[in-house]
């Protein structure tokens, strides 16, 4: 039996390890910290197909959609993802806006997505809070919320029942390597063997592959989320402005926020986001938090007395490309990867734990992962430096 | 018995009271200048004006504005700490509950 | 230039803080989220009360007074009332942005201002830590210091038949507030063994002489408690409070040294009101946003002139050790005086600083007298609240941290939502670190709630600050 060690027991990490040890390999997950700890905890939980134009990542979108009510009906106690099949409303505040709006969603359609384009009386039915200054919206009855710990830890659960070993408070420091094999990896606790591993450390994964031997330009992007006072219902779907799609798509260090805003099961209202490349830099900064109120505001004005409690950020798997990297590293032979979701790891973790499953077991993936390979330039090199 | 005002004839500190008035979820209350809407309420015989998600009656705990478990609506406004917010003749008061509000 | 110090607290500590800057020649801005300063301690009667002997509620009234008098009057001192400062920001070089909503309590529409000063000196204070124990939800049941708050501030009497329960000195003026606005004190109980506080409270007697005003002034609440024949007993706790909808009745009990309960104890007492304290909790998240590093994940780390790990950033009071006002207000002094560019060599600083560190070995002392027993958790059933926002029950905390696939404390909160809700973890974040084990959480960037209307508009820029920040 193959023995396979994942790098990083986050969502990407999780659903590899549960993929994996259901397909009869022998898996252990290695964390320097603890389970869905860092990026997974500072997330929104987006299960998105609303945001990505057609391409390869909507594909795997698509496959992670079909992908995860199969997945929650196979766990033995669901209830800890807490599964939202809310929906997605997006909306284009400005008449240029509605026109690419329109446009976007018809490609999308083109594309199998479930896009329905809302009159004003059915927006307003939908989400009778949000502003009634709409040139367009479009809704996505496809997108859908988890509590990203609370999925990452129930996958990792069913690892773990599936055979799974943890072994978590291990920080990956180096390689094993013979005749250009990986065959372990160095932790302060010792040598974790393995005939096969996979880079799932998110937004350290690069820093992991450093450590590994080879380069692969993986970055953090920085996103903050405004987290607000429990409220009577006000918000029910994810709503978001037409922006965010640029924003997700925007290749610039600087500052980039687009509303999207979103209720919870405990009445709290998610307000983000924020994208901005500033290494590990954890301070959350106060104009980056106006910026996100404004732009929700402009959504749903009536939340201007709606007092905030908390702001989080987190940092995001980056590629310049905005394209995951999963599939075995050339240079190295016995090395996979799969990271550089950015802020669609939570969604995407599903179908890219099938496709690695898949490819390790050199089976046909349903979908064509060449624009997802390690050797690309934008994952060799990065593009640009940051 | 419940929480009350020292008298203010027995007060050693010698004060002063002006009256004023506010309503609970309409119904008068009589407090003094000067106080907090908790105090207020709780001078009126309220213990507990708030409900947990459970539906649970809550009231003032920390008292100075650590626990956010006096939560109450002052003039329309929600998520007003009822320990440290001056009452002020005329306030109208409501109460919240986070069973009521759960969203699902 | 002049040197700009802005100051986080006006208690003892923050307005000593403002004293020692203003004597140092800095222009200070003394924020303060009260109408008034004094803080806690000093809680002051409101204005409306017009009182004519506002001192009878207050130890050191008349030092109080002339402090206040002095910070206050100085053309110099920039008094912010009705001000929370709700974030601190860092900037790559320089002290930290300071950013301050005015206006009245939680008020919509609150003016928004950032300072950017030349110091800061951080004096936040503390809240009374309270453990969990089955039923301390029920309305009546309340901390020592919202009993002391209502009664000093306000002339509020929390109930006629109270219990005082818990660990620490606080115990005493609170039951005495209480004695003396007309209410029944039916038992003061302290969890700490009587071993336990007499091992710590008379070890190195030379410590508590030199707190001497301390020391006189717990006499004197023990005199108190002995006229009105109020027992206060050691080695006792309560472990649980019964009512229908409000307290009625406490459960107490012996304990142990380590706090488990002596099984066959158990007496209960009818109260209308039940007040509980188990030490402090000082308010760590300023000094967390500045970056400050902690001691013992618990206090801010200062050097013996008050400076925190980060430059041009300053701490005192009870966010450094809990050793009451006096020492608070000595270490503000200090921490002003080298905040606003005064000379660590200065000749006077040497009375303070002795003053400062005999305060710190009364700190000390008071720590080691009244720890938290280690059992305490044996209070607890699979059914109490520990997380009170949020009703996460103690079994629900049991189950998810014994999961090995999501037994990290960020996903076991998440989990729970234990410390999500409204307080930001302020009153469960000890007692859910120590079940879990690992640090109480400190790190909130949003230091007070802030509403989106607020948020939204730009800060109002304190233009004085701007230009010497240039």
């Amino acid at each position: 039996m193959t023995r396979v060690v994942v790098l990083g027991a986050g969502m990407v990490g999780a659903a590899c390890a549960r993929e994996l040890a259901l397909a009869g390999f022998e898996v252990a997950v290695v964390d320097r910290g603890g389970p869905a700890a860092a990026t997974t905890a500072h997330g929104e939980g987006n299960v998105l197909v609303s945001d990505k134009p057609p391409g390869p990542e909507l594909e795997l979108a698509l496959l992670s959609r079909r992908l995860w009510p199969r997945i929650l009906a196979a766990l033995p106690d669901a209830r800890a993802v807490e599964w939202e099949p809310k929906g997605g409303i997006v909306v284009a505040t400005t008449g240029g806006s509605a026109d690419a709006l329109r446009a976007f969603a018809a490609s999308q359609r083109a594309a199998g997505v479930a896009a329905e384009d809302l009159d004003a009386a059915a927006l307003a039915a939908a989400e009778p809070h949000l502003t009634r200054d709409c040139a367009a919206a479009v809704h996505y009855p496809g997108d859908a919320q988890v509590q990203p710990a609370g999925a990452a830890t129930a996958l990792l659960a069913d690892a773990v029942r599936a055979g799974a070993v943890l072994r978590c408070g291990r920080e990956v420091t180096g390689a094993v390597a013979r005749g250009g094999r990986i065959t372990g990896v160095r932790t302060a606790e010792g040598v974790v063997g393995g005939d096969a591993f996979v880079n799932a450390a998110g937004p350290w994964s690069g820093e992991v592959a450093r450590r590994l031997g080879v380069r692969l330009a993986v970055r953090p992007r920085r996103g903050e989320v405004l987290v607000t006072a429990p409220q009577p219902p006000t918000v029910f779907h994810k709503v978001y402005d037409a922006g965010y799609v640029g924003a997700v798509g925007a290749d610039s260090g600087d500052l980039r926020a687009s509303a999207v805003v979103e209720s919870t099961r405990a009445g709290t209202l998610l307000l983000g986001s924020s994208r901005r490349r500033v290494g590990f830099d954890a301070r959350i900064r106060p104009e980056v938090l106006s910026v996100i109120a404004g732009r929700a505001l402009r959504l749903f004005p009536s939340l201007a007395r709606v007092p905030v409690m908390r702001a989080y950020g987190g940092f995001r798997p980056y590629v310049a490309d905005h394209l995951p990297v999963i599939g075995a590293d050339p240079r190295l032979d016995g090395l996979w990867h799969a990271t550089g979701h950015e802020g669609a790891g939570i969604g995407l973790s599903a179908g890219t734990a099938a496709v690695l499953r898949d490819l390790m077991l050199g089976r046909e993936p349903g979908i064509d992962t060449a624009p997802f390979r390690v050797d690309r330039p934008a994952v060799r090199s990065g593009g640009e430096t940051g | 018995m419940s929480p009350r005002l020292v008298r203010a004839a027995d007060d050693a500190v010698g004060r002063r009271d002006t009256p004023l008035r506010i309503t609970l979820d309409g119904e008068p209350l009589t407090g003094v200048a000067g106080q907090t809407v908790a105090g207020v309420l709780l001078g009126s015989g309220r213990t507990a004006w708030r409900e947990g998600p459970s539906g649970a009656p809550r009231g003032v705990f920390c008292g100075i504005g650590a626990c956010f478990d006096c939560l109450v609506t002052v003039n329309g406004v929600r998520d007003v700490r009822a320990c440290r917010r001056r009452a002020r003749d005329g306030d109208a008061v409501t109460t919240q509950s986070r069973a009521r509000e759960d969203a699902r | 230039m002049t040197r700009h110090v802005v100051i986080a607290g006006a208690g003892p500590a923050g307005l000593g803080a403002a004293a020692g800057a203003l004597r140092a020649g800095a222009r200070v801005t003394l924020v303060d989220a009260a109408e008034n300063p004094g803080g806690q301690y000093h809680r002051m009667l409101p204005d409306a009360y017009a009182a004519a002997r506002p001192g009878r509620l207050q130890h050191g009234w008349r030092g109080f007074e002339r402090l206040r008098g002095r910070v206050l009057g100085n053309p110099r001192c920039d008094w912010w009332p009705e001000s929370t400062v709700w974030a601190i920001d860092r900037p790559d070089r320089g002290a930290p942005h300071v950013h301050v909503l005015r206006g009245e309590a939680d008020a919509p529409e609150r003016e928004r201002h950032v300072l950017r000063p030349d110091a800061l000196v951080l004096a936040p204070g503390a809240h009374d830590r309270a453990l969990p124990f089955p039923g301390w939800e029920l309305p009546g049941v309340c901390t020592a210091g919202a009993a002391q708050a209502l009664a000093k501030g306000e002339r509020l009497v929390i109930g006629d038949r109270v219990v005082i329960a818990g660990s620490g000195p606080f115990l005493l003026p609170v039951a005495a507030t209480l004695l003396e606005a007309g209410s029944t004190v039916r038992e003061v109980l302290e969890a700490g063994t009587a071993a336990a506080l007499v091992r710590g409270w008379t070890r190195r007697p030379w410590e508590l002489a030199a707190q001497a005003g301390k020391t006189a002034e717990l006499a004197g609440y023990a005199g108190l408690l002995a006229r009105h024949g109020v027992p206060y007993r050691t080695g006792r706790a309560v472990i649980e409070a019964r009512g229908d909808g409000r307290v009625e009745e406490a459960v107490t009990a012996r304990l142990r040294p380590d706090w488990s309960v002596v099984p066959g104890t158990e007496r209960t007492v009818a109260v209308d009101a039940l007040c509980v304290t188990h030490g402090f909790s000082p308010q760590l998240e300023l000094p967390v946003a500045a970056g400050c590093e902690l001691r013992d994940g618990a206090f801010v780390t200062v050097d013996g002139d008050q400076r925190t790990t980060v430059p041009a950033v300053y701490a005192a009071g009870e966010a450094t050790g809990i050793a009451g006002a006096q020492a608070a207000r000595t270490e503000g002094l200090l921490a002003g005086w080298i905040a606003g560019g005064g000379s660590a060599e200065a000749r006077e600083l040497d009375s303070l600083r002795r003053r400062r560190d005999r305060g710190r070995a009364f700190a000390a002392r008071l720590a080691a007298a009244h720890p938290i027993g280690a059992a305490w958790p044996g209070w607890l059933r699979a059914g109490t609240i520990v997380c009170r926002c949020e009703e996460t029950t103690y079994g629900a905390l049991r189950r998810a941290a014994g999961d090995p696939a999501g037994n990290s404390a960020a996903a076991v909160r998440l989990a729970t939502r234990a410390g999500l809700g409204p307080c930001q973890a302020r009153v469960c974040g000890p007692a859910v670190a120590e079940l879990l084990g690992g640090p109480a959480p400190h790190h909130r960037p949003i230091a007070q709630p802030i509403r989106l209307g607020e948020l939204a508009r730009p800060p109002i820029e304190d233009t004085a600050t701007k230009e010497s920040a240039r």
